[in-house]
């Protein structure tokens, strides 16, 4: 393996770091008392070195190896983004045993159904609200047989033997490791990159989550390449504000972290993301598409409600960059005058804008999981945030395409990263192999078997080809992509993508496959409704009486229009225009398992749930009455009642266009 | 903070705080008559009763913000008939106001800094200049705010000015700034008056921690049954400025004559 030994090079050294905790001994010795993660708190930022988190992790590892913990074991960790749950994952890898990491939002089932699954011996919890939702499944995991908690806050009358404070278990490991001189050492010598560091599970739009198993040289290996791409540098800094569930932000946060040795930040709380972004400045930054565009939505309510100069200027300067502001990014040629304005513009508006984003020192920001809208893209890139998307699975530790610098589409993926080919099987469907493949799914090799071959090629699912530049164009889910009756392609996520890059739409769903016409639900965006609403002198009282109003469906119809008007002129949808629709009376939400928890629409599951609405949609009906089920935040139940008012669109003559 | 509680649990200690008789009237208007109640130390005590029944009156005798023209009030063991509101509020004694009183156009934390007011020790001119102690002095109590910044989990609005926060958001802040001062005895005016069922259902877990956590006794005032009854230990029952009961939740629950005030009864 040429790659193998590419990274172990790169690392400096003839002795090879083919795993997490070993790097993390060499890091300590390498950098020292350079900044390996800081965390804010108590309103101040506070730093730990390499020396530091060496120790740190040190000291758990023993405390766990003091309370039993052995190879293969699995142990869950569940909490925000705190260094020191990333430290306990190094410890539980320093014994050989398996971090599970796990969504910090989702409810006791969910919970459990992982646990249990994973047959965690061991949970690290970050606070209280998390080992109430252990406690609540421990009877149900009959495996799960200790359970270490960091924050201390409200726990002073839990008095279970199996709670263990994380810092009891360190000053246990601490005694241990004088007792037993040695034993960390030879238990982090013992492991090679081979094995399994982390299970991943995948949130999955459909069925049970599955366990992701990748090894150490998976994650060392795609993180190294990631780096070499982008040149990563030893100086940048992370902000590590994503779920640790979440493949991306193993790679990022935790993955090139220990590999490149930059440091990361993790914010104050899950409500001052924003404000810690502005604060540390990251180089190196990933976000959704959602928050991309939730920033912008910001930025442009902001500005409506601002003075009528500083509109202007912001107007006219966001022409400029419009115009000039992605060839300058893109190092090709501008006129001169465009070039001097976008200097000025850069002192006026864009340095300033980018400032109370946070962006101000971004060298490399990516965007991935959805597709972004073009305008939100452009918005970005006009600015010079070098926005880049990518395209990747938590099979393949993420990195399977990325868009390298200066060849930036807003509709493509990208090329294929460093050691990964890609080919496009007959049925149209996306296929890859590389270093980071995954070993196998946890407990699951029929879903092994059907999703990786042989030889290593892996299925993505998704349907997609490649354009004249090589550049990869995904259209949809490959079994989501269908046929009208009239035998016109479907393509739902296209279509969806299509309306939600408007302000308006928050969530849209498409039906068609098998149906005469397109129809589609729609969910508006609160915020930026009601501001709409607000400046018109529309008054309403709740979400749903907003949904209803007839102003507030004109307006999400003439984005359906815009949106036929787009799909006429592609000739291979022209045919998949929208023939009706209606604006939901609430909105999808993930505890009512409409939207995944990394928020994707759960398209069945919405469709079996509003059934009646589907209906109506393929009937004549102008209204429809339903009563839906409904969570609160606080677990309760209850019922939404509403009539909902269907609408048609007229179809735009397709245009003919010569590609 | 002052910590009473061991690792086993709250503990409540012997009173610290009893009113005798006390009496109060403006004019020809009888506020209070003749109320007698005791607060043990550690314990949440709630004062109830229907709108006009004395409980704010009592709340502000209490602070020494209103001098009753009858009874005695004993705090921490010395019994006085008059009580300044500076002086309450040097021996441990802070509360919240029904309408929020913030400084509306500062920061949340600096709102809360003021609460630390009676424990700063330089003087003004020492502060202006911001050298050596008073600076030193400023970072300590800073921390200490910090500390319930991050107990309130107020940690994103820092910085807001609290004019902009929602309700429930300044009822919190206004908790921290009586925090701030280290109370012994907390006194708190309607403090889920006006909040949802979800903000209602924080500032009782608030509350009750606060109590858990440090120690801190608190009386409140509060319209809401379920909440009163959810988080109190002892809950004494005002109406026309008379006492009507005294007892734990379920013994006030049942009790005959609070059922008719807030009921209505046929008197016959």
């Amino acid at each position: 393996m040429n790659d193998t030994d590419k990274a172990s090079t790169d690392h400096g050294g003839t002795e090879t770091f083919d795993t997490f905790p070993k790097l993390l001994i060499e890091n300590a010795r390498r950098y020292g008392d350079k900044h390996a993660m800081r965390e804010k708190e108590f309103g101040i930022w506070q730093s730990w070195t390499w020396n530091e988190l060496a120790d740190s992790v040190r000291a758990l590892a023993c405390g766990l190896a003091a309370m039993g913990l052995k190879r293969e074991d699995k142990v869950a960790i569940i909490g925000d983004n705190r260094p020191r749950l990333y430290g306990a994952m190094c410890a539980v890898q320093s014994l050989g045993a398996i971090p599970v990491p796990m969504y910090q939002d989702s409810v006791a089932e969910e919970l459990q159904y992982v646990v249990d699954h994973a047959e965690a011996r061991f949970a690290i919890a970050e606070n209280q609200e998390q080992v109430d939702k252990l406690l609540e499944i421990k009877d149900r995991c009959s495996k799960l047989e200790q359970i270490v908690f960091d924050e201390s806050r409200g726990m002073r009358h839990y008095e279970q033997s199996f709670l263990q404070s994380y810092r009891g278990v360190q000053a246990k490991g601490r005694e241990f490791d004088t007792a037993n001189p040695g034993y960390y050492e030879a238990e982090v010598a013992k492991g090679s990159g081979k094995d399994v560091s982390i299970i991943l599970y995948t949130s999955g739009t459909t069925g049970r989550p599955k366990g992701v198993m990748l090894t150490h040289d998976n994650v060392r290996l795609t993180a190294a390449n990631g780096i070499e791409r982008d040149g990563l540098r030893q100086d940048e800094e992370v902000l590590a504000y994503l779920p640790m569930a979440w493949v991306g932000d193993h790679i990022f946060s935790f993955g090139q972290c220990y590999v490149a040795g930059f440091c990361v930040s993790c914010p104050e709380s899950r409500s001052t993301v924003m404000e810690d972004l502005r604060e540390i400045g990251p180089t190196y930054f990933f976000a959704p598409p959602a928050i991309y565009e939730n920033l912008l939505t910001t930025v442009m309510i902001r500005m409506e409600d601002a003075g009528a100069i500083k509109r202007k200027m912001f107007h006219y300067f966001m022409d400029i960059a419009r115009r000039a502001g992605i060839a300058i990014l893109d190092g090709k040629q501008v006129a001169a005058i465009d070039r001097f304005l976008y200097r000025i513009g850069g002192f006026l508006v864009y340095g300033p804008l980018k400032n109370t984003l946070g962006f101000s020192r971004i060298r490399i920001a990516y965007t991935a999981g959805e597709a972004i809208g073009p305008d939100i893209f452009d918005f970005y890139r006009s600015l010079g945030v070098n926005v880049k998307q990518l395209y990747g699975q938590t099979e393949a530790a993420v990195f399977v395409t990325m868009q390298p610098d200066g060849e930036i589409k807003p509709d493509t993926v990208g090329t294929p990263a460093l050691g990964v080919e890609i080919k496009i099987a007959d049925s149209g469907e996306v296929m890859y192999r590389g270093p980071g493949v995954f070993h196998c799914y946890y407990k699951n090799p029929e879903a092994t078997a059907q999703t990786k071959t042989e030889d290593g090629w892996v299925y993505t699912g998704d349907a997609g080809f490649f354009d004249d530049d090589g550049h990869l164009k995904i259209i949809d889910r490959a079994k989501d992509v269908g046929k009208l009756n009239d035998g016109s392609m479907f393509a739902p996520k296209y279509i969806e993508n299509k309306l939600k890059f408007f302000p308006y739409v928050k969530e849209a769903v498409a039906y068609g496959n098998g149906r005469d016409y397109v129809a589609t639900f729609i969910n508006m965006d609160l915020e930026a409704v009601g501001n709409w609403a607000e400046r018109r002198n529309i008054s309403y009282g709740s979400y749903q009486d907003l949904a209803g109003r007839k102003e507030v469906i004109n307006l999400v119809g003439e984005c359906v229009k815009k949106v036929n008007a787009d799909l006429a002129g592609d000739p291979h949808l022209c045919g998949s225009q929208i023939r009706r629709f209606l604006v939901l009376h609430k909105e999808l939400d993930a505890d009512d398992g409409e939207l995944t928890r990394t928020r994707k629409v759960r398209r069945s599951f919405v469709a079996e749930r509003y059934n009646d609405l589907v209906d109506a949609l393929y009937s004549d009906a102008e209204t429809c009455h339903v009563e839906t089920q409904m969570t609160f935040e606080d677990g309760r139940t209850g019922t939404l009642e509403a009539n909902i008012e269907l609408r048609e669109v007229d179809s735009v003559a397709p245009v003919a266009k010569a590609s | 903070m002052s910590n009473g509680n061991g690792a086993g649990g709250r503990r409540i200690g012997d009173v610290i705080l009893k009113l005798e008789s006390v009496s109060l009237h403006f004019g020809g208007v009888q506020a209070l008559e003749d109320v007698s109640f005791d607060v043990l130390e550690g314990e949440v005590r709630a004062i109830i009763g229907p709108n006009g029944a004395g409980k704010s009156s009592m709340l502000n005798c209490i602070n020494g913000f209103y001098h009753p023209q009858g009874g005695t009030i004993t705090y921490k063991g010395k019994t006085r008939k008059q009580m300044r509101t500076h002086e309450a509020a040097a021996q441990g004694i802070a509360r919240t106001f029904q309408n929020i009183a913030l400084f509306k156009g500062m920061t949340t934390l600096d709102n809360i800094m003021t609460g630390r007011n009676l424990k700063m020790r330089r003087n003004f001119l020492w502060q202006g200049l911001y050298l050596g102690p008073a600076r030193r002095e400023e970072m300590q109590h800073r921390a200490f705010v910090e500390g319930i910044i991050d107990f309130l989990e107020i940690q994103a609005i820092r910085k807001t000015p609290v004019g902009k926060l929602p309700y429930g958001l300044q009822k919190r802040v206004e908790l921290g700034r009586a925090l701030a001062a280290e109370p012994d005895l907390l006194l708190l005016d309607e403090p889920m008056a006006g909040m949802n069922t979800e903000e209602k259902e924080d500032m009782c877990r608030f509350v009750l921690d606060v109590n858990d956590e440090f120690g801190t006794t608190i009386v409140l005032i509060e319209h809401d049954m379920g909440v009163v009854m959810d988080i109190s230990d002892r809950v004494v029952v005002l109406d026309y400025g008379r006492r009507l009961a005294d007892g734990t939740p379920d013994e006030v629950r049942n009790d005959k004559d609070v059922i008719d005030a807030y009921l209505g009864a046929v008197h016959d």
